[in-house]
């Protein structure tokens, strides 16, 4: 058992280093610090592995794709998330977008008789408002992203309910089947989606003028903007991104369930800046990659998958997960 | 060495990761002396003066304080043994008080304890002041409100409330304007008398040769000598310090200066300057001299469009220009390297490349997509012209050496193929050989056709480099000479208000 799990490290190993040089995912501007995040996300996922190999029940094709389809939630908000952090900022106002896009693109295919293309633009566009409402008041009027983000967890949650008091169930069944059945082996539309965002965000952090200038906000703002660079397009971009990121979240959540209810997404912000923090971002800019932040999401639904696979109860959950967050952020700071 | 002398620092080693960055040094000082330790950047001396306030460990060697081997783990055991340490980087709390930034951790207590009695606090703190000669200053002030010449006169003020047995200061000068700096050297004499012993860390060697009694070299990590201030001279410290004479400091150029392309007219900004006028030329260099304080930075910075201007008039090849953001002048050509690297010249966190390109990513992007390869071409170009070290281009630009930062910056600035190149403070923190070579890279730009604008509170950099210098004082421009009529007294003189031009 012992070679297979050194063979699953390893394969976990070669994989990221493949990546990185397919993609350029991860190398967020070089240097040697990025190597020991690899380290650190391989030892991590081996001691997880252990743990998973001592039940039967993990490595079951079954348990897999249940694993995929519960993280591509928080892969999506995690995405746009670290987009946010990389400026420098944070976005805590998340939870509620995927909460609203759900139930509106619900609401626009049960209530409006609109066809679900037309219902999910809708509902994209209302996310991307809400994110560009966000960036908007950040960047011009500089105001503080946790506070303003913040008022807008707590307002957007209000317009939800403005909009529905009670859960809606879309009785179309295609409104589940198109994302949530499978396509390609295991995999759902959902996880395909979720993937190529990951794909699309790295490429968009690393190989794009944009990427690389929210990327160099992050580090020092004033410089980036005495480089006749338009410091505050960039930042309402990335909020931009966060919230289209959060939307695309709540459509596909909304299909796997089944349906929206008012109440969706309650502390989706601690697990998406967790993944991040845990792939190597900083909190207040200057770090962070897609590949990283991957591992991160990867890392977090293991646990969850892991505890529900023993049966530990849903508040332990909590608990453990507050302290890997501090573990990965002490990890960290030696090598700073 | 004399083995009776109060400071005694034998054969000191420190390496951070693999590297050496101090080789077995060895030097002795004695009390009511100025004791100057100088080096090129990255010659070891903040980490040895580091070593002794206690804020870094040695990895072998002794230290003996009054005949006495001492232990200095922390900086307050330091502290505790009265040495007192100005730091290159402010320690200040920005947000409190001169008064509690002063008396940190020892407020007087009101009569009802664990209450700060207030008005007893300002009253000590205000006669610290008035004793160590820095008047002026409202010590009820926060220290965010002050200029940052004053901020450093209260760190230095902060750390000598005691009076310090060895009282080390880091490159004190660095953002001081004369009149400040007379009165930290007239502090610096007053403790000396007081048999004080002084170690002081400087650039500049026409400070060192006025304050110091000797001097020590370091080169390397490695001890050079020490010489008595008075039967030296700059050329041989320098020597010792770069291991070789330099050439010419500053190069000559063949070109004349052009037709004009900067025109300023009767810019104003309210608060900060009024009725500044001048012109710059295609291939001149233009020296703009003046106190910290002066307004010099602020007008570079209006020009540049960073900050906004009330008043007045900017032409550029004769076009009158209205910069309402850095992002116009940029593509209209106009270039600044800010004084404060850290602060908003460079992005740390991001690598050469990074920051090399920031200005110019367009040029190698397709609908917004970057050609690394071509980019990163462009920039290792530049890299090997201004023999950039490290040559990777992918190393953080938070490893490199203050010289090599600056030379990032006058990369980005270069591919951004600026016409009009605003330099403030060029060579700040910069080492000798590295200024030479700065300097190069300025005077090759002017004979391109580079109008550069020269902005620098050293005077002989602004004597060597400038065709013509202004001069300004107190938000005005109050003098403009040209390269023969141009000396130190002058400039000075004209700086300070002595003589009104």
């Amino acid at each position: 058992m012992s070679k297979f799990l050194r063979n699953v490290s390893s394969m976990f190993v070669e994989m990221v280093t493949r990546l990185k040089d397919l993609f350029g995912i991860g190398d967020s501007g070089g240097g040697k610090r990025r190597w020991t995040d690899y380290v650190f996300m391989a030892v991590f996922l081996a001691l997880i592995f252990a743990a998973a190999s001592m039940t039967d029940v993990f490595f079951t094709e079954r348990n897999i794709s249940n694993l995929l389809r519960q993280i591509v939630t928080n892969g999506l908000i995690s995405l746009g998330m670290l987009v946010v952090i990389l400026t420098g900022g944070i976005d805590l106002s998340v939870g509620p977008i995927v909460a609203f896009s759900a139930i509106v693109v619900s609401g626009m295919v049960e209530k409006q008789h609109l066809p679900l293309p037309v219902a999910i633009i809708i509902a994209l566009g209302v996310g991307g408002l809400a994110g560009s409402f966000n960036g908007f008041m950040i960047s011009r009027f500089k105001l503080q992203p946790f506070i303003v983000t913040l008022a807008t967890l707590g307002a957007i949650r209000g317009l939800i309910y403005v909009y529905s008091e009670t859960p809606i169930t879309p009785q179309d069944p295609a409104f589940r089947t198109v994302f949530s059945s499978p396509l390609l082996g295991p995999f759902t539309l959902s996880i395909l989606i979720m993937l190529l965002a990951f794909l699309i965000i790295g490429f968009f952090i690393n190989r794009t003028m944009a990427g690389r200038a929210i990327v160099a906000i992050g580090g020092n703002e004033e410089a980036v903007r005495l480089a006749g660079i338009n410091v505050r397009m960039h930042i309402l971009l990335a909020y931009i991104i966060s919230g289209l990121c959060s939307a695309v979240a709540g459509v596909l959540l909304a299909s796997r369930l089944g349906i929206a209810q008012p109440s969706l997404g309650t502390g989706f912000e601690l697990d998406a800046i967790a993944a991040v923090v845990i792939g190597g971002g900083i909190l207040g800019g200057g770090g962070g990659s897609a590949l990283g932040t991957f591992g991160g999401v990867i890392t977090l639904g293991l646990i969850d998958n892991l505890l529900n696979l023993f049966n530990v109860q849903s508040y332990y959950q909590q608990i453990f997960k507050g302290f890997i967050i501090l573990f990965a952020v002490l990890a960290r700071r030696k090598e700073t | 060495m004399t083995d009776n002398d109060f400071l005694q620092v034998r054969n000191i080693c420190k390496h951070y990761g693999g590297t050496p960055v101090l080789k077995d040094v060895s030097f002795s000082a004695r009390q009511g002396e100025v004791h100057a330790i100088v080096g090129e950047n990255g010659a070891g001396k903040s980490t040895l003066m580091k070593i002794l306030s206690g804020a870094v460990q040695k990895d072998s060697g002794e230290i003996l304080l009054d005949g006495l081997p001492v232990v200095l783990n922390t900086p307050f055991s330091a502290h505790r043994l009265g040495i007192r340490t100005v730091y290159q980087e402010f320690s200040l709390i920005r947000h409190l008080t001169i008064t509690e930034n002063m008396l940190l951790g020892q407020l007087p207590a009101h009569k009802v304890q664990g209450v700060v009695d207030w008005d007893k606090a300002h009253q000590i703190a205000n006669e610290k002041l008035t004793k160590l000669g820095f008047t002026g200053l409202n010590v009820r002030s926060l220290v965010s409100q002050l200029s940052v010449p004053h901020q450093q006169m209260v760190e230095i003020a902060k750390s000598a409330v005691t009076k310090p047995r060895v009282w080390i200061l880091d490159e004190p000068s660095a953002v001081l304007s004369q009149e400040e700096l007379k009165r930290l050297f007239a502090l610096i004499r007053k403790f000396k008398k007081e048999s004080v012993l002084i170690l002081y860390i400087s650039h500049r060697m026409d400070e060192i040769f006025e304050i110091a009694d000797r001097i020590t070299v370091l080169r390397d990590g490695e001890y050079m000598g020490t010489v008595n201030a008075k039967e030296s001279n700059d050329t041989q410290i320098i020597k010792m310090m770069v291991g070789r004479t330099l050439g010419e400091i500053y190069p000559k150029r063949s070109k004349k200066p052009a037709d004009e392309i900067l025109a300023v007219a009767n810019l104003c900004n309210k608060e900060l300057f009024e009725n500044v006028s001048f012109s710059l030329a295609r291939g001149e260099i233009l020296g703009l001299f003046g106190l910290v304080g002066s307004g010099r930075t602020q007008v570079a910075r209006s020009i540049f469009g960073a900050d906004p201007v009330t008043n007045g008039e900017i032409k550029l090849e004769g076009k009158v220009i209205k910069p309402k953001s850095p992002q116009e002048t940029v593509q209209l050509g106009i270039a600044l390297l800010t004084e404060d690297r850290k602060r908003d010249g460079l992005v740390m966190s991001c690598s050469i490349r990074d920051n090399a390109s920031l200005a110019t990513m367009r040029q190698v992007s397709t609908w917004g997509v970057l050609d690394i390869q071509k980019c990163d071409g462009q920039v290792q170009t530049m890299v090997k012209d201004l023999s950039i070290h490290p040559s990777q281009t992918s190393r953080l630009v938070r490893h490199l050496s203050g010289g090599n930062q600056q030379k990032v910056i006058l990369a980005k600035w270069l591919l951004a193929k600026a016409k009009v190149l605003i330099l403030d403070e060029p060579t700040r923190g910069v080492d000798v050989a590295t200024k030479v070579e700065i300097y190069k890279i300025i005077s090759d730009l002017a004979e391109k056709g580079v109008g550069i604008l020269l902005i620098s509170s050293e005077l002989p950099e602004i004597l060597g480099m400038s065709d013509r210098a202004l001069v300004m004082r107190e938000g005005r421009m109050v003098g403009e000479f040209k390269r023969s009529q141009a000396n130190e007294e002058v400039l000075l003189a004209c700086a300070a208000g002595v003589v009104n031009e």
